[in-house]
């Protein structure tokens, strides 16, 4: 009964996030109840150098951390890849071995021309 | 209730049990973070020739008990400004995941509150879904401080998390699992860090990028973004960031010290007990733990620019050169020593690359302005 088995050895990641979150909950709402409350304006308004904050903080991001999101999600998928490969590869031959090689390699590639693009350089010089 | 003909939950085996564990996990883990903040400041007192705490309780021991309270009394403020959502909803985001690593760690042989057959994975992969709390946090403030510490958190983390899967698959490949026990069960002869000294240099390093512990605290550096994205967050939301981590610092620790260093299993074996097995585990953990104190009272903080590259340019490429001499090794039958030999010489080569990189050659003052590093915003 795979199911059963997956939802056995899952319940428990459930229960937890359950647990954790009634955890915050209740820290959260006992801090409510104890700690102090005044309704002064002055409070309320968000740090900057002690000076009154200039317009909103909705900045724009530069790109860079845009292109390094992409790189990211291309070796975070390649590790995806990777997991069920590296627990079976040396009972699969040479020829897996050298098309995972293959595959890295083509990963790696892009890597290299990013890095060459200076994708991976985070100023200017 | 049926799903596909069998029971959906199946109450007498597994349902109580495995609550009762969280919440001693729970309990354990509330007073194992008091007992780390303690720790950590009497170990950097003692390292920078103080005294650290001493007022509360002999020796200070009862600092942590008056922290928390003080913590829990403390006002906690919202800028008007903030996305009340985002700004709340960031604090669950961030601790349930760090909450859910602790389930899948096998501390010894048989306490695991629940044995996933994926664990490695599954720590990896829940630990780095804190980013998305710091980006919330980031986001929701509406301040600029916290915005550039969320947006570094975010890349930090994404970056860093990368060497570290790539590290554990160079060990999945020798130990041909993902299960955490069966990992540990391997090294009952030899810990993986002998096979490995490439690999656990990697996890190590990036270990501490992914807890921003110093040098890599960027996103929460106080002399660069004044606390970046906790700078809103006070009283009882900013000790749950605290504690997370914390929580984060021992899942770690437990990681390295079971996938690296053999875990209850080496070097006395399975048949020695719970009790002792329990020791063995912690003793391995404490010994991350106090590095990462070292290395905090140690090293300065590095600068964005220096800490993505080092990422991305040293070692996501040693981390693929350690996947791929493994594989040439395990496919062409090579001998143990082989594994050794050439992890080793890439341990040495990576050294060797931090030692050159960080040397301090000797400039003129001029020079240094005209390169103007420091001066460079590198936001």
């Amino acid at each position: 009964m795979p199911f059963q088995t997956l939802l056995d050895n899952y319940l428990a990641v459930f229960l937890a996030a359950i647990v954790g979150f009634i955890l915050t909950a209740t820290a959260l709402i006992g801090a409510r109840l104890l700690a102090p409350y005044s309704k002064e304006r002055g409070k309320s308004v968000s740090y900057e150098c002690g000076m009154l904050p200039i317009g909103r903080a909705r900045a724009q991001i530069h790109i860079r951390y845009y292109l390094f999101a992409i790189l990211f999600l291309i070796f975070d998928v390649e590790a995806v890849f990777l997991f069920p490969w590296a627990a079976t590869f040396s009972a699969a031959g040479k020829a897996a071995f050298w098309e995972m090689v293959m595959f890295i390699g083509i990963l790696a590639a892009g890597l290299g021309y990013a890095w060459k693009k200076g994708v991976l350089q985070w100023t200017k010089q | 209730m049926t799903v596909l003909g069998a029971p959906l939950v199946n109450l007498n085996q597994h349902w109580l049990s495995t609550l009762l564990g969280i919440v001693a996990l729970t309990l354990v883990m509330t007073f194992a973070v008091m007992f780390a903040t303690y720790y950590e400041r009497k170990v950097i007192a003692r390292i920078q020739q103080r005294l650290g705490p001493m007022r509360t309780g002999p020796y200070g021991i009862m600092q942590a008990f008056a922290d928390t309270f003080k913590l829990v009394a403390k006002e906690d403020l919202r800028p008007a400004t903030a996305d009340p959502v985002a700004f709340e909803l960031a604090v669950f985001a961030i601790f349930i995941p760090a909450f859910l690593a602790l389930i899948a760690i096998p501390y010894t042989q048989d306490w695991i509150v629940s044995p996933l057959p994926l664990s490695l994975l599954y720590l990896l992969a829940v630990s780095g879904l804190s980013f998305i709390g710091f980006l919330m946090a980031g986001w929701g403030s509406d301040s600029k401080y916290a915005l550039l510490g969320g947006m570094r958190a975010a890349a930090q983390l994404i970056s860093y998390e990368i060497p570290l899967i790539l590290a554990a698959i160079g060990v999945v490949m020798i130990t041909r699992t993902v299960d955490l026990s069966a990992i540990v069960v391997f090294q009952h002869k030899v810990p993986l860090i002998v096979w490995q000294p490439l690999g656990f240099l990697i996890f190590l390093t990036a270990s501490i990028a992914e807890l921003e512990r110093q040098p890599f605290d960027i996103p929460t550096g106080e002399s660069e973004v004044a606390g970046g994205v906790f700078i809103e967050y006070s009283g009882i939301r900013w000790s749950m960031f605290q504690l997370t981590s914390y929580v984060n610092m021992y899942v770690f620790s437990l990681l390295g010290a079971l996938v690296f260093l053999g875990g209850w299993e080496w070097p006395f074996g399975r048949d020695v007990g719970w009790g002792y097995q329990l020791l063995l585990t912690l003793a391995k953990m404490s010994i991350f733990i106090v590095f990462y104190l070292w290395v905090r009272a140690s090293l300065p903080r590095l600068r964005v620019d220096q800490l993505m590259s080092y990422a991305w340019k040293v070692l996501i490429p040693f981390a693929l050169v350690q996947i791929f001499l493994n594989g040439l090794v395990l496919v062409y039958d090579l001998p143990d020593v082989a594994l050794l030999i050439t992890s080793g010489a890439g341990a040495a080569a990576l050294v060797f690359f931090i030692y050159r990189s960080v040397r301090v050659k000797p400039r003129r003052p001029l020079e240094m302005v005209a390169n103007g590093v420091a001066a460079r915003s590198v936001v």
